[in-house]
C-alpha cells in the first residue's frame, strides 16, 4: 500500500504542476502536452518515457487496489462479529480510506476515457489539442460535478495516506509526527486545490 | 445510583449471545465498574439467575486481566481499566452497554470472557530474552543509555489486556506485537535475538487471524498504559530491517 501509494502521489505532485500550465494559454499547454511526448529524446523513441511512465502507474495502481482488497478482507475477517454499541471511529479521512479510494478507482477510469482516449468525451475530442478537450470537459455539469467529488476524495485520502505510508515504511516517529502530519495536509491541500483550480478557472472564465 | 445494564450473555463458545437488560440499584459512585458488576451478580445468584461472568484478578490496574467493551469504549470512558474505572465516571439513571473484546483471534469462552491465548502464542514466538538461567546478573554489567531504558520501560508497561485489538476497527495486534518487540529490541540483552524476534513474532500475530493495521489510532487512545502509535512506525522498522538482512 505504502510503496504503490508514494508512486502515486510523486506523480500527482508533477502532473498538477503540469496541469497549472492552461492558466498561461492554450499555446503553452499544448506545448507542455507534447512535450509529455518527447520527454528523454533522443534517447528515448518518440512516447517511450509517456509509455514507461503509464506501465509503473498502472502497475501502481493494480499493487494498491489489490493489497487493499487483501487488507479489507483479512480486515473484515479479523472481527466476524461487530459491536452493538457502535461509535464513529477515528478521522473523517481515515473512515474513508476504503470508499474514497473506490471513488478514486472509478475516476480514473471516466478521466482516462474523457481525455486520453476521448471515448466519453463531451463534444468532438481533438488528440493534440489538451487544451480545447479540457475547456469542453468542464463546459459539462456533469464533468465538473465528477472532478471535484474526486478531488475532494482525493485530498482526504492523500491526508490519511501520506501519514500512514510513513509509518509503515517505518519514517515516523515521535519527533517528526508533527512535521509529517503537516506535510500530509499541505501536500492534501495543495494537490485538491491544484487540480480543482482547472474546472474553477473554466467556470469563470479564466480558461476558455 | 440507579443505572441500567445492557449486558452481552452467551452461554458458551458455541452458543448464540444477545444483549441482556438489568436494572442495578443502590450503586456507590466510588464503586468500580467490576464491584458494581459484582452487586449485579450478588442480585443474580438470589434471584437464582446465572451470575454474569466476566475477567478479574488483581483489581489494581496492573495485571491485565480484566476488559469489557463499555459504551463502545475498551476499558470504558476513562484511561485506565476496567477495574479502575469508577461509577463517578457515570451519571444517575444512565444505560450502560457492556460487551466482551471482539476479534476472531479472542473466541468468546462465556458472556463477557474472552480466550487471550493467541497474545501468549505471539509472546511464545520471540517475546523473551535466550539467556542462562541462575542468580541474578551485576546490574551495571551491562551498560543500558537512559533513552534506551527509558523507552523499554514505555514499552513494557504493556500488560497485555488486549484493549488494543478490542478498540482496533480492524481487530489488529499491532500495538501489543510492537510493544512487546520493541521493549526487547532496544535493549542489549535483546539485540542477539533482534531479527528473529521481530519476523517469528509478526509472524504469528498474523497467523492468529488479527486484522492488519491502516493506522486508525483507535489502540493507542484506548491503551491503559498509554503505549504510543509510535510503536507500530518502530516495530516496521525493526521489520523493514530484519528483513533486509534476514535473520
Amino acid at each position: 500500500m505504502a510503496v504503490s501509494g508514494v508512486i502515486m502521489l510523486l506523480y500527482l505532485v508533477a502532473h498538477v504542476i503540469g496541469n497549472l500550465k492552461i492558466f498561461f494559454g492554450p499555446g503553452e499547454f499544448n506545448h507542455y502536452a507534447h512535450w509529455l511526448r518527447t520527454v528523454g529524446e533522443p534517447f528515448m523513441h518518440y512516447e517511450w518515457t509517456l509509455w514507461l511512465v503509464r506501465v509503473v502507474l498502472v502497475v501502481a495502481v493494480v499493487a494498491h487496489a489489490v493489497s487493499a482488497y487483501q487488507l479489507s478482507r483479512r480486515d473484515i475477517r479479523a472481527r466476524p462479529t461487530g459491536y452493538v454499541h457502535k461509535k464513529p471511529r477515528a478521522s473523517y479521512a481515515t473512515r474513508t480510506m476504503r470508499w474514497g479510494g473506490i471513488i478514486l478507482g472509478l475516476f480514473i477510469v471516466w478521466h482516462i476515457l474523457d481525455l486520453t482516449t476521448g471515448t466519453v468525451h463531451p463534444g468532438g475530442f481533438q488528440p493534440g489539442h489538451p487544451y480545447q478537450n479540457v475547456v469542453d470537459t468542464f463546459s459539462t455539469w456533469y464533468g465538473n460535478v465528477i472532478y471535484l467529488v474526486a478531488m475532494l476524495a482525493l485530498g482526504l485520502h492523500v491526508r490519511h495516506g501520506f501519514w500512514s505510508a510513513a509509518q509503515t515504511l517505518g519514517a515516523g516517529s515521535r519527533s517528526r509526527d508533527r512535521l509529517l502530519k503537516t506535510v500530509a495536509n499541505l501536500l492534501a491541500l495543495v494537490l485538491t486545490a491544484g487540480f480543482i483550480a482547472v474546472p474553477v478557472g473554466v467556470m469563470t472564465g479564466l480558461v476558455s | 445510583m440507579k443505572l441500567t445494564l445492557r449486558v452481552w450473555r452467551q452461554q458458551n463458545a458455541d452458543a448464540d449471545g444477545a444483549m441482556s437488560t438489568y436494572e442495578v440499584d443502590g450503586v456507590s459512585p466510588d464503586m468500580s465498574f467490576l464491584e458494581m458488576l459484582d452487586t449485579l451478580n450478588e442480585e443474580l445468584i438470589l434471584t437464582g439467575e446465572d451470575p454474569v461472568a466476566f475477567d478479574h484478578d488483581c483489581r489494581e490496574g496492573i495485571c491485565g486481566a480484566c476488559s469489557l467493551v463499555i459504551n463502545g469504549d475498551a476499558h470504558g470512558p476513562e484511561r485506565t481499566t476496567t477495574c479502575q474505572l469508577h461509577m463517578r465516571s457515570f451519571e444517575d439513571g444512565d444505560t450502560i452497554d457492556v460487551e466482551p473484546w471482539r476479534a476472531a483471534a479472542f473466541p468468546v469462552v462465556k458472556d463477557l470472557v474472552v480466550d487471550r491465548s493467541a497474545f501468549d502464542r505471539i509472546i511464545q514466538a520471540g517475546g523473551y530474552v535466550t539467556a542462562p538461567t541462575g542468580a541474578a546478573p551485576e546490574a551495571h554489567a551491562t551498560p543500558v543509555p537512559k533513552p534506551d531504558a527509558d523507552f523499554a520501560f514505555e514499552h513494557a508497561e504493556c500488560i497485555g489486556c488486549g484493549a488494543c485489538v478490542a478498540a482496533c476497527p480492524n481487530g489488529a495486534a499491532m500495538l501489543f506485537t510492537s510493544a512487546k518487540v520493541n521493549h526487547l529490541n532496544v535493549l542489549p540483552q535483546g539485540a542477539p535475538e533482534r531479527a528473529s524476534r521481530v519476523l517469528d513474532m509478526v509472524a504469528q500475530m498474523d497467523e492468529e487471524g488479527f486484522g492488519g493495521c491502516t493506522l486508525a489510532g483507535e489502540c493507542a487512545t484506548a491503551c491503559p498504559k498509554g503505549i504510543p502509535l509510535f510503536s507500530i512506525t518502530k516495530m516496521n522498522r525493526e521489520f523493514l530491517r530484519a528483513a533486509r538482512k534476514g535473520r
